[in-house]
């Protein structure tokens, strides 16, 4: 009983994600990009939540292994015929590869896990501000060497020809996926050995956790749903090398701020509250109505408000509007 | 790979730039244990004031006056606003609200001023060079010594000279001890807080004249290559601090100008892998000998 009441938690943040797909299928086409575009941001930021959230430790670099989803996810489904034509300096064995969707999002998540793992395996040594500025120089490694090795990729140009079949119902259920595997990570003996480094690092170590090995093996799975996020991000829109750079770093981080990232319902909430605020405001910047007021806002509107209310929610609720907890439905009598 | 003395000029003078950077966003850490993240929004903003003076025609001076006076104000805004609401919390949820705060201020100009950007050209003549010994060098090369060597002469005054001074000194070695001893926390935080922005003023003039186009991202990879040296040096200490801001920009200026385009284009992720190295090895910084504990 005590196991079903603890596993209760998992049905708030799906029930969140499953609910604003469903609001999708309600809106027209044009609309309906937002809540899918939202619904992959979901997944990024529950990637952000299993090590942020869980370790304590700030990571700038999480938009890395999304763009390296993105660009294995992009890579492989781009057909061969065309790949001349728009990456014309391609490794020969990327040349002729080819997979369907499902197959390049399970690469682009394998992918995402093998660079976190590499790239943890020196980086969980730091904490606090040295792994906020280590883990910015992975961004920003990984930004420069995507941007010029066109081996790899399209280097600077878009990603043109890429299959678009991140469409609502692939988004949401991937949405979900990575909700459930962040939760079940949460529950497992590695999740809880994690959170009590968070609270209390010497107490931790003194009943034998490893906060180097829990730190990894956190690091390791939010890249790998941060790669699999890449993917869907890929097949989603045509993505060019500063879609997957400090802007998105910039909202994701906002986003699991705002909702708190104490918790996985903060995560969700968080992505949902921000998208919704945000892409509210980037249709009233292409004009709109509300209660029958005409809103004409210039562009950049989005972006300004957002950068506030995260500076808002950092000064008056540093644990974020969830207040870093889950959401109980039933508790115990 | 040949370096010229013109390479070698313009790495000193970036280097010098990067240096002013470097102890503007030290001295904000070393008081408040905050990395400014939106410094070069500060740089940024006055830049943009350079520009509007220079489109509007009015004098010079009136440009750098209108330029300090909105760097300043700026910062002031800041400290009142973010900085102090947020003290006693860890470094790392400072760097992300002011990473915030960056991301708020650029989208403002992009708001105000569009993507484009406006020409700052009333002080591009300094870019015309200089013929020393056979050698051309661009006055703003000389020019960005000689300001950079006065400021952290001024500062060295202000640190070692003056009572203000030496409270900055004591809070930045121990904020609660000097707290205790009498140090009002707030004036010696305001005083860093302008003193840095001061000199976010005098980059934003050096660096318009290097880059005269004036854009809401202006000196954004600037502050990101300079925390990059800022870390590698030694955020503790500002000698350190300015030696690693010195050394990150001569070496990319020279290294940028002086390496094939095939290579200097990965100048960055060479930087930011020596950066993740020193974190790893030298937590403390390359420059830093003192016995201290490491506070990073």
């Amino acid at each position: 009983m005590r196991r079903l009441l603890g596993i209760q938690e998992v049905i708030p943040p799906v029930a969140l994600v499953t609910i604003a797909a469903l609001l999708g299928t309600l809106v027209s086409v044009s609309t309906q990009a937002y809540f899918t575009d939202t619904l992959v941001k979901v997944a990024i930021v529950v990637a952000l939540y299993v090590f942020i959230g869980n370790s304590g430790v700030l990571s700038f670099g999480h938009v890395a292994f999304v763009a390296l989803g993105a660009w294995t996810a992009g890579v492989l489904t781009v057909p061969v015929a065309e790949k001349p034509a728009t990456m014309p300096s391609l490794a020969h064995f990327l040349l002729h590869r080819h997979t369907g969707n499902v197959t390049s999002l399970a690469v682009a998540a394998v992918v995402g896990a093998i660079a976190a793992g590499l790239v943890g395996v020196p980086l969980m040594r730091l904490s606090g501000l040295a792994a906020g500025i280590a883990t910015f120089a992975v961004l920003e490694i990984t930004y420069n060497l995507l941007q010029y090795e066109e081996r790899v990729g399209p280097g600077t140009n878009t990603f043109s020809s890429v299959p678009e079949t991140t469409g609502l119902r692939q988004a949401g259920i991937g949405a979900v996926l990575s909700v459930i595997v962040a939760f079940v990570y949460a529950r497992s003996r590695f999740g809880r050995l994690l959170r009590a480094t968070r609270e209390d690092d010497a107490a931790a170590r003194a009943v034998g956790a490893s906060v180097y090995r829990q730190r990894l093996i956190a690091f390791t799975l939010s890249g790998a749903i941060a790669g699999f996020a890449g993917g869907l991000y890929v097949h989603l829109l045509p993505v060019q090398i500063d879609s997957v750079h400090l802007d998105l770093t910039f909202i994701t981080l906002a986003m699991l701020v705002v909702g708190g990232s104490g918790s996985l319902f903060g995560a969700v909430v968080g992505a949902l509250a921000v998208s919704a605020v945000d892409s509210y405001l980037s249709v009233a910047e292409n004009g709109t109505s509300f209660l029958g007021w005409h809103i004409d806002l210039p562009s950049g509107t989005a972006e300004i408000v957002v950068g506030v209310v995260m500076a808002a929610v950092l000064i008056l609720r540093p644990n974020g509007i969830t207040n870093g907890r889950e959401l109980r439905l039933w508790r115990r009598a | 790979m040949t370096v010229t003395w013109q390479n070698l000029a313009d790495g000193v003078a970036l280097g010098a730039i990067y240096a002013l950077m470097a102890v503007g966003i030290g001295l904000v850490f070393g008081v408040l244990r905050l990395v400014n993240f939106a410094y070069g929004q500060l740089v940024m903003a006055g830049a943009f004031a350079l520009a509007i003076s220079s489109q509007h025609g009015w004098p010079l001076w009136v440009g750098i006056v209108l330029c300090f006076a909105v760097v300043l104000v700026l910062s002031v805004a800041m400290d009142y606003l973010v900085f102090r609401p947020l003290r006693g919390q860890s470094p790392a949820v400072m760097l992300v609200a002011t990473f915030a705060v960056a991301f708020l201020l650029e989208n403002t100009a992009l708001l105000k001023f569009g993507s484009l950007g406006k020409i700052a050209s009333s002080v591009a003549s300094l870019n015309q060079p200089w013929t020393i010994g056979g050698v051309d060098i661009r006055k703003i090369s000389i020019v960005a010594v000689i300001v950079t060597v006065l400021c952290l002469f001024l500062l060295y005054l202000l640190l070692e000279r003056t009572e203000l001074g030496l409270h900055m000194r004591a809070a930045s070695m121990d904020s609660a001890t000097a707290r205790m001893l009498g140090v009002r926390a707030n004036r010696v935080i305001s005083f860093a807080v302008l003193i840095s922005g001061a000199f976010a003023a005098v980059v934003a003039i050096m660096l318009t004249v290097q880059t005269p186009l004036v854009t809401p991202d202006f000196a954004l990879r600037d502050t990101i290559v300079v925390l990059a040296g800022v870390v590698v040096g030694g955020l503790n200490r500002p000698i350190p601090a300015t030696l690693g801001g010195f050394t990150i920009g001569f070496a990319t200026g020279v290294l940028g100008g002086a390496l094939p385009t095939n290579q200097s284009q990965y100048l960055p992720a060479f930087v930011f892998a020596a950066v993740i190295l020193v974190l790893l090895v030298r937590p403390r910084g390359l420059f830093d000998f003192s016995k201290t504990v490491e506070r990073v």
